[in-house]
């Protein structure tokens, strides 16, 4: 379509003058509080970071953006923890079992869970996400249908077990067994790719805090996945947002699901190491 | 903090050069028919300011979602309470966004919602009143277009 | 249409007289009928077309919709509660689809 080609050269120049003009804009030191609780935003940066401090993308977005993240009613990302929590409580497939009937209530039963995302499995022989584990209930314990990555009833799972864990500092496993895949999600953070010739690094870690054109440069942490985007409308992965940023860079991205995508959530988990989960997020 | 010359190209591929072409391909949209659906509901009447606010951010983050919020002074009583907000976007592809309906039993005119901005443009809203009078406020909002669209 | 959820958060109680604030939210995609698919075809529009709130069956607040609404649109207004009794909401679909829900309030 011409009309999607001139517009992406016209963003991209205006990208380049953006940047060129742009002050910095760091982070701002608003705090996160939901329901007179505050979950932290920001913490030290672990060893071996190439940050000072993380920040968690929350700190880049405006006021009002923020503020829908600040109060569980209006968050929209909570429509979906809604159908999640029916979901959870639905009878599916051959052995006649709900998410509940193993795991009892959601907020005992995966409390914790979202934080510790990716995890090495056993069975699989590779870190599974929290879709993968999701889903690897339903095929073996309830004998039902795998859900897609990103579909609606995925998402609302997803945001529901996340929730149990907002507020929980993340930290990943990357020794081990998930050493190899922690490398394997480093070369790709670090591999220019695409027709702009861009990696992760190149805006999250060497230019997050500035402006590309009109958007303010986060450190693309992942702690609030899944994340509501503004942009979406709607609830979407962390494998939809690698997807998008590397559609943005011209590259063809790698698929939801994918050894390589588990491989970067493992890695950039581990660069927020720290950070506190604020599943469902909200960004623009 | 600024970029480097290299970075820059490094970033962005040159492609600076072709800003000035590029932005004339944009046609200009036409304005929509907002004036025809105020006219429509105010009936042609003149609408004054001040009773009515309409709160709206000065720059979107994003246009698929901008909240606003209108808030009319009225004693919201049997006898003198507001009708009715009309909501219009004059750069929408439509210009109609909601129309907001009252009751005394509102206790105050006040609604809020979130909409969506094609393109930087003004919203407008109009109050009328039981009384038969209308007041006017708009804000315009400044949509930006993301570097990164994901 | 599948999976629309509505949720409304409503005081349960108030004083007599008092004006409270009431917000709801509806999970919908809002299709604008402006966008198009991968072939090149236009969406068709399916949107919530209206919502009313009404209490004890006294019309308290609604709103006509156009596409320009976000997705998952999101009311917030004001009530004033006379006495007890019971909020309902009803949203209006495009595809003649009615969603409701009900919340009761008490009067100290």
């Amino acid at each position: 379509m011409p009309f999607k080609v001139l517009k992406n050269i016209a963003l991209l120049s205006g990208a380049a003058l953006a940047l060129s003009g742009a002050a910095a804009a760091d982070p701002d030191d608003n705090k996160l509080i939901i329901d007179g609780e505050e979950i932290a935003t920001d913490a030290a940066a672990p060893e071996g970071s190439p940050f000072d401090r993380l920040y968690s993308g929350w700190r880049f977005r405006t006021s009002e953006t923020q503020d829908l993240q600040a109060d569980d009613f209006e968050n929209p990302g909570f429509a979906a923890i809604t159908l999640g929590e029916e979901l959870w409580d639905t009878v599916e497939g051959s052995e006649g079992k709900s998410c509940a009937s193993c795991h009892g209530d959601v907020s005992e039963g995966m409390k914790g869970v979202r934080a510790n995302m990716p995890k090495w499995s056993e069975a699989a022989g590779k870190p599974q996400t929290l879709e993968n584990h999701i889903n690897t209930c339903r095929t073996d314990r309830m004998g039902a249908d795998a859900w897609k990555w990103e579909s609606e009833e995925m998402l609302a799972m997803t945001a529901l077990v996340g929730l149990q864990s907002r507020g929980m500092p993340t930290s990943v496993q990357t020794d081990g067994p998930m050493q190899e895949w922690w490398e394997k999600g480093k070369d790709l953070y670090y591999t220019r790719v695409g027709q702009l010739d861009m990696a992760c690094a190149n805006c999250h870690e060497a230019n997050f805090g500035k402006m590309i054109r009109a958007d303010h440069l986060s450190q693309g942490q992942i702690n609030g996945f899944p994340v509501y985007r503004l942009k979406w409308g709607g609830l979407g992965s962390i494998h939809r947002r690698f997807k998008g940023c590397m559609e943005n860079v011209r590259a063809e991205p790698f698929k939801r699901g994918s050894d390589e995508f588990i491989a970067l959530e493992l890695y950039v988990a581990s660069r927020g190491e720290g950070l506190s989960v604020e599943t469902p997020s909200v960004r623009n | 903090m600024e970029l480097n010359r290299r970075q820059i190209m490094a970033l962005a591929a040159g492609s600076a050069a072709f800003a000035a072409t590029t932005s004339l391909s944009f046609p200009v949209l036409a304005a929509n028919d907002a004036q025809d659906i105020i006219n429509a509901f105010t009936g042609g009447a003149e609408a004054g300011e001040g009773a009515l606010t309409l709160d709206a951010p000065e720059i979107a983050e994003n246009g698929n979602t901008v909240p606003i919020e209108v808030t009319v002074d009225s004693p919201m009583s049997e006898d003198d309470y507001v009708e009715a907000v009309l909501i219009v976007a004059d750069g929408n592809p439509n210009a109609s966004v909601a129309t907001f309906h009252f009751t005394p039993m509102s206790g105050e005119a006040l609604a809020s919602t979130r909409i969506r901005l094609a393109k930087t443009q003004d919203v407008i809203a109009v109050a009328k009143m039981s009384n038969g009078t209308f007041a006017m406020d708009r804000k315009t909002v400044k949509v930006t277009i993301g570097g990164c669209g994901g | 249409m599948a999976n629309v959820k509505p949720r409304v958060k409503v005081p349960k109680s108030a004083n007599a007289g008092e004006v409270i604030t009431i917000k709801t939210l509806i999970s919908h995609p809002m299709e604008s009928g402006q966008r198009r698919d991968k072939e090149g075809n236009l969406i068709p529009r399916q949107i919530i077309n209206s919502f009313k709130c009404e209490f004890n069956g006294t019309p308290v607040f609604s709103c006509d919709i156009e596409p320009a609404v976000s997705s998952n649109p999101y009311f917030e207004f004001k009530a004033r509660v006379p006495e007890s009794g019971e909020f309902k909401f009803t949203w209006v679909d495009d595809d003649g689809s009615v969603y409701e829900e009900t919340k009761k309030i008490e009067v100290k």
